[in-house]
Order: structure tokens, then C-alpha cells, then sequence
């Protein structure tokens, strides 16, 4: 296999030249995808999960009587029913989109609209059936990756900050220029930076290992096989609570990723995640 | 180069327009397919393997201290069964209730909550965790499922245990609304599998299926059937109503409910 460094043609210096480079690995790119399509489901059909009960607790147990921190939920005002969205002691009207939204023509009483759950219309079973399929699969998927990434030494090779570039006035230079849309040119565009390496790190060992066990802590049956599970994260309606955090925070890297692949080259990004290959340009002076 | 290379952006566009409409219109097709469900229902399998795996026969469902009891025990599905046999064994005070226990047993019994409170009993702190995502802990008081079943003695072939219940969740004509669950061998005879006729301490409030309910701790909410008036063995549940094993499980619930 080919490493991602390994240069497509033999460099010579010429000014102002696009070079092919090896980025991504075949399992990489297959993984990556199969990805993308497991959290997809898993989003929507966990939006039809949340949505058979959408208040969430703290602690080892959490029902209609005890203190929700998130609840979202609706109320009739008059000739109308009002949606609202409510955190702590904040309550924000969400009418339309939240507590209550449109499906097939009617104003229906739901927590997520109907666009963004699966299936559209109310089935918890059939949510929880998409659910744990494509949990499985994400599991699987992500085994793969992990036994590659280590096996291949990619979390090493491609992942790990290197010591130059963790440097504080480094990553503050690297935050700057995020910031300002500008991107690592010819041979700097070669690894990802630090703030890339980062990101990837905590999704990888951080927010999936914690979907997946929060997750997991949901199930009575694992609980009786794991009981350190429920413990570990404060209590079943807690785990639940992480598993929305967690959920709602890989929502928001995906947001960053995606307008990140889009700001630094859409096209040479995708080409890159699909067939490997992705180009960098070297400046006559750089070079 | 640059022809190609136009077509293959054109081609990655077509792709990805393509399959984002798939996603949004094909979603509930999908659902709604029956063969798509086939093969998600395979899942259902996976996680009962994995689980039985994991657990074994006798890995305990957690068990919690006095502190630790809800406040608001919540009561879900049935809260009081409307019909006149049942208000007629709750005036009694249920002396005139007997649980049936018959199928594929060596000696069929009508047992009263008398008889059954002579039963060794187990109490247990557990936490009920409905499908929907809310959870509750109660303390539970009964008698363990695989004592009864001892009594009546297994017949050769027994595989499910099923429970009928008094109560009648949806109105039909032919009865199959009529609350019903089932549940293998290896839950049955589950150590924290209870016939439970007492709850916090008290008897079993009719909210929560008195005189007597099932608790199978390994499992969610759905499984806990309530207002138990007969266990029947039997060796295969698709005879029963929908065919699926239970109430929910006609109604598009997984049978296997662990997670």
C-alpha cells in the first residue's frame, strides 16, 4: 500500500507546478464513507428515538416527574399550539421547527421536525431498528479503522502532532490563519496541520468511543453484563444525556469539516477521500 | 486533462446530488420496505447472540440502595383495566384472583396471592427503563418465575414462557388488543426474574399491575407485563395473536428488548 506522502511523480523544481500526491489509503476512503453513512442514520433515527421522549436528566433515573435540564416539548395557547425548546431555566419559543413542526400538511406536536427524522412519521420501532443496524455497522466500521490505523501506523504517521507543530506560537499562527481562510501550500499541505490533527484525534478517541459507550449504557441487557458502565457516566439517564451532548457535538464537527473541505478545495478534497489522489501546487519561490 | 477532469466533477456532483434526493425521498420507502426491514430485523438477532454471550445465564441486573428510588414512580400503558372481571377481582381485594399456569406443564396450577406469598421471596431495587428513553428505580417484592415453573414442572419441548394479561391496551373486536408478553427459558429462570405482588414496600398499586406483574430486569420496559392472570408454556409463540411474541412485539417491537 502506498503511503500518503509517497509523491505520484518525481519531484523537480519548476516553478508553479500541481503535483499528485497519495493522500488517503484505500480503507481509509472506504471507512470514511461507510462512516458518513452510518452517522448519518444514526442521527436521523436517533431523532426519532429522542423524539418518543424528549426531555433529558441527570442521574442514575429520569421520568416525566423529575427535573429535565433539556425538554422540548409544546403547549396550547388559545387557538394554537406553541413549540418550545427549553434549557435550564431558559425557554425559547420554536414553533415550526421544535415541540411543534409541519408534517404532511399538518402542525403536528413532535420535538424534531419531521425532514431530519427516520422515518419521517412517528415509529419508534422502526427508528430503533435503523438505529442499531447502523450502529453494528458503525462498530464493525470502526474496528477496521482502529486495527488499520495502528496495524499501519497511520495514527502515528498521519495524526499525531509532530513537535514543531505544537508549539504554542505554532498553533496560535495555525488558529490565524483558520481563521482567515488561508491554507498550507506545496509541501506544508502535504500533512495536516495541527488543529486538523487535533480534531481528528478527539473524534476518533474521544466523542465516537464515547457515542458508542453511552450508547451501550442505555441497554439493560449490557448494564447487567457491564455494570461499570452505567457508573462511569453517572447513571443511565446520564449516559443518555452524554449521548445527546456527544451526538450534538459530532454534529458540529461535521459542520466544520465539511465547510472546512469546502473553504480548502472542494473538489481536490473530495478526490482525495475517493480515489486518493489530491494536488498540491508549489509556487516557483517556495519551491 | 482538463476534459476529463471536468466530466469527473460533473460525474461526483451527479453522484452526490443523486444521492442526497435518495436520502430525503428514499427514507420512508426504505423503511416501508419489507425486504429493507428483513434485513435490519437481522439486527435483532446480532444483539440477542452478542448479549446472551456477554451476559451469560446469571449476570445480575444492578441493583440500588433505598436513596436511590424515584420519587414518582412513573406508571405507563394500562393504568387501570376497564373491564368488569377485573373490577370485580379488585373490589375482592383479589381474593378471588388465581394466576393459571398451564401449557406444556406436568401439573397445571391456580395459584391465590396467598399461595404465591408462600413462595420464598426476593426483593430487589431495579431500574425500569422504558423504551422511550425515561427510566425509574423501584423496589420490587415476589416470587422468583423459576420456582413457580418448578412447582408446575416443565414438560419436555417447553421453550417461552407466556404471559397473559387482565388488561387491554388497544380495543378490538377480537380481543388481540389484550396485553401480552413472552420470554425464554434462560430469562425465566433468571435469578431476578419475579413475579412481583409487592412494589416500594406495599402491595403492587393497580397502576402498576396489581395483584401481580412481571419483572424481567435484563430487559425494557415493554417486557414488564402487567395485571398477570395466566402463564401458559409453550414451545413456540407464533400461534399467539400477531405471532411476534407480544403486544408491542405485534406492533413492530423487537421481541429480544436488552436494548
Amino acid at each position: 500500500m502506498q503511503r500518503p506522502s509517497t509523491p505520484h511523480a518525481l519531484a523537480h523544481a519548476r516553478p508553479a507546478r500541481r503535483q499528485l500526491i497519495r493522500r488517503h489509503g484505500l480503507t481509509v476512503r472506504i471507512t470514511h464513507w461507510l462512516n458518513v453513512l452510518c452517522l448519518s442514520f444514526l442521527l436521523m433515527s436517533g431523532l426519532q428515538i429522542f423524539n418518543a421522549h424528549p426531555r433529558l436528566y441527570w442521574g442514575k433515573y429520569g421520568a416525566d416527574a423529575d427535573q429535565a435540564w433539556i425538554a422540548i416539548g409544546s403547549k396550547q395557547q388559545g387557538e394554537a399550539a406553541r413549540g418550545f425548546f427549553e434549557i435550564g431555566p431558559l425557554r425559547v419559543e420554536t414553533t415550526g421547527v421544535l415541540g411543534i413542526s409541519d408534517e404532511n400538511g399538518t402542525a403536528t406536536a413532535r420535538a424534531f421536525p419531521a425532514w431530519i427524522t427516520v422515518p419521517s412519521y412517528h415509529d419508534l420501532g422502526a427508528g430503533r431498528r435503523w438505529h442499531f443496524f447502523f450502529a453494528w455497522l458503525l462498530v464493525l466500521n470502526g474496528l477496521v479503522y482502529l486495527v488499520h490505523g495502528f496495524w499501519r501506523r497511520h495514527f502515528r504517521r498521519d495524526l499525531l502532532p509532530s513537535r514543531d507543530q505544537l508549539a504554542p506560537r505554532h498553533l496560535w499562527q495555525e488558529i490565524r490563519d483558520h481563521a482567515r481562510l488561508r491554507f498550507a501550500q506545496g509541501d506544508a499541505a502535504r500533512r495536516y496541520n495541527a488543529l486538523q490533527k487535533l480534531s481528528y484525534l478527539a473524534v476518533v478517541f474521544g466523542l465516537l468511543p464515547m457515542m458508542v459507550l453511552t450508547g451501550l449504557t442505555m441497554s439493560p441487557g449490557l448494564d447487567a453484563a457491564f455494570p461499570f458502565l452505567a457508573d462511569l457516566f453517572g447513571g443511565r439517564a446520564s449516559a443518555r444525556s452524554l449521548h445527546f451532548i456527544s451526538a450534538s457535538l459530532l454534529v458540529l464537527f461535521v459542520a466544520v469539516h465539511v465547510a472546512m473541505v469546502m473553504a480548502s478545495g472542494l473538489w481536490n478534497n473530495l478526490r482525495s477521500m475517493l480515489s486518493g489522489s489530491y494536488a498540491i501546487t508549489h509556487d516557483g519561490e517556495k519551491t | 486533462m482538463s476534459a476529463p477532469h471536468l466530466s469527473r466533477r460533473r460525474l461526483l456532483l451527479g453522484l452526490a446530488s443523486s444521492a442526497g434526493a435518495l436520502a430525503l425521498a428514499g427514507c420512508d420507502g426504505l423503511a416501508q420496505n419489507a425486504h429493507v426491514d428483513d434485513v435490519l430485523r437481522q439486527t435483532e438477532k446480532l444483539t440477542l447472540r452478542g448479549q446472551r454471550l456477554l451476559l451469560g445465564r446469571q449476570a445480575l441486573a444492578q441493583e440500588f440502595s433505598e436513596a436511590d428510588l424515584s420519587p414518582v414512580f412513573r406508571a405507563n400503558g394500562t393504568q387501570m383495566p376497564d373491564s368488569e372481571d377485573y373490577a370485580r377481582l379488585l373490589e375482592g381485594g383479589f381474593a378471588n384472583w388465581r394466576l393459571q399456569i398451564d401449557g406444556l406443564v406436568q401439573r397445571p396450577q391456580r395459584l391465590s396471592l396467598a399461595e404465591l406469598r408462600r413462595f420464598a421471596s426476593r426483593t430487589q431495587i431495579t431500574r425500569h427503563d422504558c423504551v422511550e428513553g425515561w427510566s425509574a428505580i423501584g423496589q420490587w417484592q415476589g416470587v422468583p418465575l423459576g420456582r413457580v415453573l418448578d412447582a408446575a414442572g416443565l414438560k419436555p419441548g417447553a421453550r417461552y414462557v407466556v404471559f397473559h394479561c387482565a388488561d387491554e391496551l388497544e380495543r378490538t373486536l377480537d380481543g388481540s388488543g389484550r396485553y401480552y408478553e413472552s420470554i425464554d427459558l434462560v430469562d425465566a429462570y433468571h435469578p431476578q426474574t419475579i413475579l412481583a405482588y409487592g412494589m416500594n414496600g406495599k402491595d403492587l398499586p393497580v397502576a402498576h399491575g396489581a395483584p401481580l406483574r412481571l419483572r424481567v430486569e435484563r430487559q425494557l420496559g415493554y417486557k414488564q407485563a402487567k395485571y398477570l392472570m395466566r402463564i401458559e408454556v409453550v414451545d413456540a409463540y407464533s400461534g399467539l395473536w400477531g405471532g411476534k411474541g407480544g403486544f408491542w412485539e405485534d406492533r413492530g417491537y423487537e421481541w429480544y428488548a436488552g436494548i
